[in-house]
């Protein structure tokens, strides 16, 4: 039997980032089997230690959940990078690792003598990423943001919401899908770096990460100067397509694409009168009176649970899902079977429930298995165990602030 | 000519719509050579889907279709067939990678799962992109883009959150999805990363493997922070979290109302919150003591909250957006797609590049959200026409005669 591995087993990464959308990219490598060391400090705590936008702030530095689901796998060092000892320190960790990953506002690691051009000298093939609100070049390099405001100038608010009402921000999902492709780009280099010996830097935008995945919309414009606007759950051609409301308060959802799926829809809600209204006798009638036809709809599903919706359609070959939150995604049997929610012993926060990895690989398997680090916890496996400090050395950086 | 990240690497897509596509699109961006199996005569569903050239519903001229497949190669093949499913493992031999949406069971009644792509192949990474997995109770339940968007938590927790950004949707209304296809798109990403860690696992191990990606778990783990709130709920951790969000705690901002459209604020931090003093010309009330520091303003932010919207009210979004980052503020104004494709930080970035496409001359397409310093992302090529480089493919790669493809297309094979 071979030793099992995950993917990225011998691969570490200098973490310099901070807030959701660095650590989150770092913690997909993690959890993919890079060796994560968060360089943080006391002097400059990662705000995500302390407080999380809506939901307030926290009693101290290790007793943030969302920490710990955006920083799972990792290690953490502390050091104060406003000292040049603790640049040279932070150097030191450079050198021995492959991958830099860091999120601060353009031009700030370049003034810490932390920027690509510095980094290189140390490790000549280092990849090396910067992620900022808006990119590193242009009018516009210099904005701060946070996921709601990357959603908005992404263009994803817009497109959110009903027709007739303001946008529905889009909050968190947003860091986390700026931080999936940041994640994407490092392996995009990393391969190249693994074939040809080459790093290099890449420059990443999230307002730019948010815009690519809304390319249809974007060529629309350019291609027919039509400004899309949002449509509520509607399609442009499907109908019945939308959420619908069940028993107890709870929602379903239902799309149908092709007429033998109407058909067989119309047969399991027990092919009521309406169904025949030559309103709805074709897909072409039925999206141009789909207010009514949700209205139809809802008479059905208003006496069902989501679930009862969901296999009374399913079982027929139409596609119904619950529209699920938290507690609903906790109790699903399909997610239970298929391991997506785990467990993590955190030192000071007890057992905590976090999210599985969410890709199954059949031979490198990913796990999200270690708590987020404790602020400092691996100070001395990596000055003393990886960087070859004395264990005096530490205490007397610590004593003197560097460490810290 | 500059080098190409992904350079030399082979990747074989059996997929349509947007997750699979959009898989091998961004991966082919950066240099892979992708050869993209479309169904004979029908092809790729997106070519059926808009938005189209001047709203002329054509197969070659659907933005959709277009944006998802640059830089490929396209054929055609009839998988269905016995001599569809010899070329395709003479594919998939070639290949490192193979990326596929097929409904769970599929491929192995065809005689191509991943047991026997890997007696050919043991070498090939396979990518399997499904609502709900390889496995599982739903594995074979059929799902829209809606369905699977939510599916996933997010639609509850904006629905959730419209109570307390005020101004927003009711919560009578049923929570809605996310722009477009944003879910599919997730997807595709998710697997491309996925697919990338295995081919540099296979750089060391020399051997490939399949993944099994799940379109809902994909958006489950976007939301994993509010995802795991109620499993967590009765740690004192996640009390304190759910008790401040009901109140409606936390930064003073959200989206807002301007005279001409929306901005969004986030302001937390200290200097944050003095940049919107500042940029509202310092009025009296923000010296009120409850708005001293941090702590005291997370405590009052709904007042705070709402004395900026009244001072947003007749502000237009560049004068707000503008004046705010200049000082400092996290503000961003809620952009449509005219404002993106006119936008000057975009242009400056090269965001959009024009795209020559035989069916509709040049557009500009969305370019990529990183710039590599070594190996750029280029557009080599247009989207395929459908069973565009059938010739390319099978005469000169995998060396059958001309006289064999008319044949082939003779008999639906291509």
């Amino acid at each position: 039997m071979k030793m099992i591995k995950p993917a990225l087993d011998g691969v570490r990464i200098a973490d310099f980032s901070w807030a959701w959308a660095g650590p989150y990219a770092t913690m997909l490598l993690a959890v993919m089997g890079a060796e994560v060391i968060k360089i943080e400090s006391n002097q400059r705590l990662d705000h995500v230690r302390l407080r999380a936008l809506g939901f307030g702030v926290f009693r101290g530095a290790d007793r943030s959940p969302f920490f710990n689901d955006l920083n799972l796998n990792k290690l953490s060092v502390t050091l104060n990078l406003t000292q040049p000892e603790a640049v040279e320190l932070a150097k030191r960790i450079v050198s021995i690792s492959d991958i830099v990953v860091q999120n601060m506002r353009p031009g700030v690691m370049d003034r810490l003598g932390l920027g690509y051009e510095e980094l290189k000298k140390v490790k000549p093939d280092i990849v090396y990423l910067s992620s900022s609100a808006c990119g590193a070049t242009g009018p516009e390099r210099g904005y701060i943001g946070y996921a709601p405001t990357f959603a908005a100038l992404g263009g994803a608010d817009h497109l959110t919401g009903y027709p007739d009402a303001a946008p529905q921000p889009m909050a968190g999902s947003i860091d986390l899908r700026s931080a999936a492709t940041s994640a994407f780009a490092i392996l995009a280099a990393l391969c190249y770096r693994q074939r040809t010996g080459e790093g290099q830097h890449i420059d990443l935008s999230s307002q730019e990460t948010i815009s690519v995945l809304l390319g249809e919309a974007i060529m629309d414009y350019t291609m027919n100067q039509r400004n899309q606007t949002r449509k509520g759950n509607r399609d442009q051609a499907m109908a019945p397509h939308n959420c619908y409301r069940c028993r107890g308060g709870k929602w379903v959802t239902i799309a149908i694409a092709t007429e033998d799926e109407w058909q067989a829809f119309c047969s399991a809600i027990g092919a009521p009168d309406w169904t025949k209204d030559p309103r709805f006798s074709d897909a072409y009638a039925r999206h141009r009176n789909q207010d009514e036809l949700d209205k139809r709809v809802e008479e059905w599903t208003i006496n069902q649970t989501p679930y009862q919706a969901m296999r009374i359609l399913q079982k027929v070959g139409v596609a119904a899902f619950p529209s699920l939150d938290s507690q609903g995604l906790s109790s699903d049997r399909h997610l239970k079977e298929r391991g997506m929610f785990t467990e993590v012993e955190h030192p000071v926060m007890g057992r905590r429930v976090v999210i599985a990895p969410h890709w199954k690989f059949s031979h490198t398997p990913a796990s999200s298995c270690r708590h987020a680090p404790l602020l400092g916890e691996h100070n001395e496996y990596v000055f003393g165990e990886l960087l070859g400090m004395r264990l005096d050395e530490i205490t007397e950086f610590e004593e003197r602030g560097i460490i810290y | 000519m500059p080098a190409k990240a992904l350079q030399g690497v082979r990747v074989v897509e059996l997929a349509q719509l947007v997750a699979g596509p959009y898989c091998a699109k961004l991966l082919a961006d950066l240099g892979a050579e992708v050869v993209k199996i479309e169904e004979p005569l029908a092809g790729d569903e997106a070519r059926r889907r808009g938005p189209f050239l001047n709203d002329v519903p054509h197969p070659e001229r659907s933005g959709l279709f277009l944006y998802l497949n640059t830089n490929k190669l396209g054929v055609t093949l009839n998988i269905k067939t016995e001599t569809g499913r010899e070329i395709f493992k003479q594919l998939v031999n070639w290949a490192d990678i193979l990326i596929e949406d097929k409904p769970p069971g599929v491929m192995q009644e065809l005689g191509l799962d991943y047991e026997n792509l890997r007696a050919i192949n043991p070498r090939l990474i396979m990518t399997s992109i499904t609502p709900f997995g390889q496995t599982g109770p739903y594995r074979d339940y059929k799902a829209y883009h809606l369905n699977v968007f939510h599916a996933g938590g997010e639609p509850c927790i904006m629905h959730q959150g419209s109570a307390i950004h005020r101004g927003s949707a009711s919560t009578d209304l049923a929570p809605v999805k996310g722009p477009g296809y944003m879910g599919d798109y997730d997807s595709g990403l998710s697997a491309a990363t996925a697919t990338l860690a295995a081919f540099y696992a296979r750089g060391a191990t020399g051997s490939g493997q399949h993944i099994d990606v799940s379109k809902q778990e994909t958006a489950i783990a976007l939301d994993r922070l509010e995802n795991v709130i109620y499993p967590n709920r009765k740690k004192t951790e996640t009390q304190a979290l759910i008790r401040a969000s009901a109140q409606g705690r936390g930064m003073v901002g959200g989206l807002m109302r301007c005279k001409d459209g929306y901005v969004m604020i986030a302001a937390m931090q200290d200097s944050q919150w003095r940049g919107l003093v500042e940029l509202m010309g310092s009025p009296e009330w923000t010296k009120d003591d409850k708005f001293k520091d941090e702590l005291s303003r997370v405590l009052h932010s709904r007042e705070a909250t709402s004395r900026v919207q009244q001072w947003v009210r007749d502000k237009t979004m560049e004068e707000v957006f503008r004046g705010g980052q200049e000082k400092g503020v996290p503000l961003g104004k809620v952009n449509s797609p005219q404002d993106l494709v006119h936008s000057p930080q975009l242009r400056s970035r090269g965001f959009f590049v024009e795209i020559e496409h035989p069916e509709t001359g040049k557009i500009e397409y969305p370019a990529a959200p990183y710039k590599l310093s070594k190996t750029p992302w280029a557009v080599a090529r247009p989207a395929p026409l459908l069973g565009e480089h059938n010739e390319e493919i099978y005469c000169r790669l995998l060396s059958y005669a001309r006289q064999d493809l008319a044949l082939m297309r003779e008999n639906g094979v291509i």
